[in-house]
């Protein structure tokens, strides 16, 4: 773990307490890992390649497994993708890469590309490789806002074209939800400050953490002192359900609540029922997490159908393997309890998603997680001249452009909230971008 | 129920499946289990002045994740003293009176050759194999493909055998050389009862690059050795087929090399063996690959209306003529079946890169690949590549040419069509 990097360190006991969430996708073995890189049909203008965000060049990455030229299969992946070690664990790549090889059209298992990047990134971790060098230095710097991945994507390409970065981040963690959001049992914590370390490792990229956009640091400041900007800021904090009783302790935010478990060993030892309310993936993220937390009974309560749950198919499925319970069609109109929550009084939604008269009833509950979306940060720079927020996005053209000149902005601020891989994508593009205006080619 | 007794060259046997001469046929005890497994015969791991082995002395051709498509090896013939030997073989034959015993022999003067051969027919052997084939160690003592790879010599010691065996007498062949034809006419001459081939094929296996050195590492050297398993199996079924093609060859022929299945016992009866021998496949993976060989085997008699191996042995051999007899006016292409491909565009880049240029990705993002059908020169490549089952099938098309060999049209100038993708 990290010994220069300006973020605080994690409790000691973190990094055991997160042994507790098991890999849910386990390694490959060597052996394995050959085997499967053996089976890849080494397609030629691969859809997998073509579903990747970042385009990873997969059949090439995977025949060098198989060649066992390992080092250069990581390179290949960081290639395209710096981050590749997370993206590896985090991808949902059943509905990326994994669900587009051409294996699912045969009565044949995919190739399981993401155990497969996982298997050369961690190798390069282990072996301590490093395959990229700064630019020579252009003297023009840029000035990035956040340090999750979009901003850690478009920092190392800015470095390798030779301009000087400055990161600002308001958290004493880096890494952004890498660090406080994807669930523990994909990534965690400790790696994701790993990976930082790693890809700050080109050198040249100053983090200030503690700096917050807006609080500690004006955009006119900012702008000032950067030739450019990058907004990599991605989503605000849980949106709040105003309910009667929300204000109970035990209701909390699945957002916030997660980061707590990431970064820290929150107490739930008195907590025998919990309820989470939602239906995307934080929700279904959430729940997973709270079974592996040990509490008996864990429910998702969503004003959905089951069919139509925004979270994803193979994520709930995993889910209810492991005793998840769901309410279908359920609206939460309040809290009981005193003091601390006991239960969230739910009223019966019909087709019509209208409320059914007399429906209402209480589900007992002393822990309620909110999983019903995240505010946007779009606020931020909604004056600014040029730059166009719309519900909360900083509105960008395919390479991350706003509308005013050197501002640049991707990944969830700009995506609306999309994927880890997504946001290294944008963030790499927009540097390209940034590299641009700033007279490069 | 096809009846798969085999008569090769006088050696009579249950089935064709026998043990070549190796390590699975190196003692009694084993090839009293072959036999319970159902091997039909075996031939015993070649005697001679008992050797010394080098340790490692096997090295193995992996491909893509599957191990030993070949194999090579550094022994020699038996290490074990020939009164063991004998002991065993005649324990056998009282113990196994149907199947087939037949004991490889390589020595090197003619009353050598004579005091071994009454021995082993004293011993209960059914037939004899002359080992003309060991292409590593004992040739450089003037035996083995030594012998094998010298029309005179061969013929020679052959006829000394012939005089002196009361049982028949198998020659067996080194594919050490460029043309078989001339070796297998010697063993005729020499009077043999039939020929066995191939033996191993020099090769070097391998290089540990590491350590630099040759594979199988005997302390910091290694030598040549001798190939063979699934990987040689074409060279092999070439040398079969050109012996029994030949038409003054006329005696049998007991195919080995590279045997791992029925299927591939079929492609030697049909290109003109009478038996077949095999012994990488068992070293691999035991004796009992053998039950599924019989099976395969019978069934594939049973499905195509044959009796007895008399209706299989040398049914392709008149299909393997020259490149001249060929009708240039036969036209094929290919022909992509749009609901079973996958659309992994393996065909496309073998066609660009390693054929002819003619299928193109598909038109508007669509996955499967488009044929220029005026260009496909029917090469085969994309089937080749195609990992779809069926999904790739070559047509034959109607060009309105009659058709016309290269030697038709030299000696006649028949016309041929028009060349395509030759521009
Ligand atoms: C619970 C949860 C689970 C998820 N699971 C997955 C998953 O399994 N796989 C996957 O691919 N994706 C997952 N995602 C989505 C993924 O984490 C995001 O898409 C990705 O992290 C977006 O990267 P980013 O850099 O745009 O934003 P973030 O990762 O959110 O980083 C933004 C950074 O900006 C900082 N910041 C915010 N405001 C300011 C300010 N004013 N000044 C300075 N700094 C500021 C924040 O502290 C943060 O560090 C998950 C998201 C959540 C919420
Ligand atoms: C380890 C090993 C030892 C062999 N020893 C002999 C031998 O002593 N005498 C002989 O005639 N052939 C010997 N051979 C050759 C085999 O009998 C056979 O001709 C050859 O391996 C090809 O058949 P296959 O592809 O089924 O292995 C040996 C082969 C191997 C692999
Ligand atoms: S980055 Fe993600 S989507 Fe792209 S290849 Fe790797 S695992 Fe698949
Ligand atoms: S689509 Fe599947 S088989 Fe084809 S290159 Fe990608 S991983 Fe390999
Ligand atoms: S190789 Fe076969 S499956 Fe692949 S694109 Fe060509 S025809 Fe389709």
């Amino acid at each position: 773990m990290s010994t220069t990097l300006p973020h605080a360190p994690l409790p000691a006991d973190r990094a055991e307490a997160a042994e507790a969430f098991e890999d849910y996708k386990p390694p490959l073995s060597p052996g394995h890992a050959v085997v499967e890189a053996n089976r890849c049909l080494y397609c030629e203008d691969a859809p997998c390649t073509i579903a990747c965000p970042t385009h990873i060049d997969i059949p090439t990455f995977i025949r060098k497994i198989a060649t066992g030229n390992i080092r250069g299969s990581a390179k290949t992946i960081f290639s395209s993708n710096i981050l590749g070690m997370s993206c590896a664990r985090v991808c949902p790549v059943e509905v990326l890469c994994v669900g587009d090889c051409v294996y699912n059209h045969l009565d044949q298992p995919p190739i399981q590309i993401g155990k497969l990047q996982r298997y050369a990134t961690d190798v390069a971790f282990a072996e301590g490789w490093r395959f990229f060098e700064a630019g020579a230095p252009t003297g023009r710097s840029v000035g990035l806002v956040g340090a999750g991945p979009a901003s850690l994507a478009c920092a190392h390409e800015l470095r390798r074209l030779g301009h000087a970065c400055t990161i600002y981040e308001k958290r004493d963690v880096v890494g952004g939800l890498n660090s406080t959001g994807v669930a523990p049992y994909k990534m965690r914590a400790d790696r994701s400050l790993e990976e930082v370390e790693w890809v700050l490792g080109i050198g040249g990229i100053e983090v200030k953490t503690g700096v917050e956009l807006g609080r500690d640091l004006s955009f006119e400041a900012l702008e000032a002192q950067h030739d450019a900007v990058f907004l990599g800021f991605g989503l605000g904090p849980d949106s709040w359900l105003e309910a009667a009783g929300s204000e109970l302790s035990g209701v909390e935010g699945a957002v916030e609540f997660i980061e707590g478990m990431k970064l820290g060993t929150p107490d739930v030892s008195e907590v025998r029922r919990a309820v989470v309310i939602g239906g995307g993936n934080t929700a279904l993220d959430a729940v997973r997490e709270l079974v592996r937390m040990g509490i008996a009974s864990v429910t998702m309560v969503y004003r959905g159908t089951e069919e139509r749950m925004s979270g994803y198919a193979h994520e709930w499925k995993a889910g209810k393997l492991e005793d998840v319970k769901a309410l279908w069609q359920r609206q939460p109109v309040g809290f009981e309890g005193e003091g601390r929550v006991t239960g969230v009084r739910c009223v019966k939604l019909g087709q019509d998603r209208q409320p059914i008269a007399g429906s209402e009833e209480v589900v007992p509950a002393d822990l309620v997680l909110l999983a019903i979306g995240q505010g946007k940060l779009g606020e931020l720079v909604s004056g600014l001249d040029g730059v166009t927020v719309e519900r909360g996005r900083v509105v960008v053209g395919p390479d991350g452009a706003t509308g005013r000149p050197g501002v640049f902005a991707g990944g969830d601020c700009a995506n609306g909230g999309k994927e880890v891989v997504n946001a290294v994508a944008e963030g790499k593009a927009a540097a390209q971008a940034i590299h641009r205006s700033l007279g490069g080619n | 129920m096809a009846d798969l007794t085999t008569n090769c060259g006088g050696i009579v046997s249950p089935n064709p499946f026998w043990l070549a001469s190796a390590p699975p046929a190196n003692s009694g005890d084993q090839v009293m289990r072959a036999f319970d497994h159902g091997w039909g015969g075996a031939v015993w791991k070649t005697l001679g002045t008992p050797i010394q082995n080098v340790s490692s002395r096997f090295g193995g051709l992996h491909y893509k994740g599957t191990k030993a498509i070949g194999f090579n090896n550094i022994e020699l013939i038996t290490d074990r003293p020939i009164e063991t030997n004998l002991k065993e073989i005649a324990e056998v034959k009282r113990r196994y009176p149907k199947h087939a015993v037949i004991v490889s022999l390589m020595v090197e003067t003619r009353d050598e050759w004579q005091d071994l051969i009454k021995r082993s027919i004293d011993a209960g052997a059914d037939g004899l194999e002359l080992n003309f084939g060991c292409p590593h160690g004992m040739c450089e003592r003037g035996m083995g493909s030594a012998v094998g790879q010298e029309p005179r010599i061969n013929e020679r010691i052959t006829s000394w055998a012939v005089e002196f065996s009361t049982v028949p007498v198998l020659v067996k062949l080194t594919p050490n050389v460029s043309d078989i034809v001339p070796h297998g006419m010697a063993a005729q001459r020499g009077g043999a009862h039939g020929v066995s081939l191939i033996n191993t094929i020099k090769s070097i296996i391998g290089v540990d690059i590491d350590r630099m050195v040759l594979e199988p590492r005997v302390r910091g050297l290694s030598t040549n050795g001798g190939y063979c398993g699934a990987a040689v199996k074409p060279i092999a079924l070439h040398m079969t087929a050109g012996l029994a093609r030949h038409p003054d060859f006329n005696i049998p022929i007991s195919g080995i090399g590279g045997i791992a299945s029925w299927r591939d016992a079929v492609e030697f009866l049909l290109l003109g063996a009478s038996s077949v021998q095999v012994c990488t496949e068992v070293m691999l993976r035991g004796y009992r690959v053998v039950e599924d060989m019989i099976e395969g085997l019978s069934n594939y008699m049973d499905s195509h209306g044959m009796k007895t191996l008399d209706d299989i042995v040398g049914r392709a051999v008149p299909s393997y003529s020259e490149w001249g007899e060929l009708d240039l006016n036969y036209e094929t292409i290919a022909r992509i079946d749009p609901e079973t491909c996958i659309g992994c565009y393996d065909c496309v880049v073998a066609c660009q890169d390693g054929a002819h240029q003619c299928i193109y990705p598909g038109d508007n993002g669509a996955r499967v690949p488009r044929i220029d059908e005026s260009e496909c020169v029917g090469c085969n490549l994309c089937q080749i590549v195609c990992p779809v089952p069926g999904c790739i099938e070559m047509v034959e098309v109607e060009n309105g040419y009659p058709p016309a060999t290269w030697n038709q049209h030299v000696a006649t100038g028949a016309a041929l069509r028009p060349k395509k993708g030759a521009h």
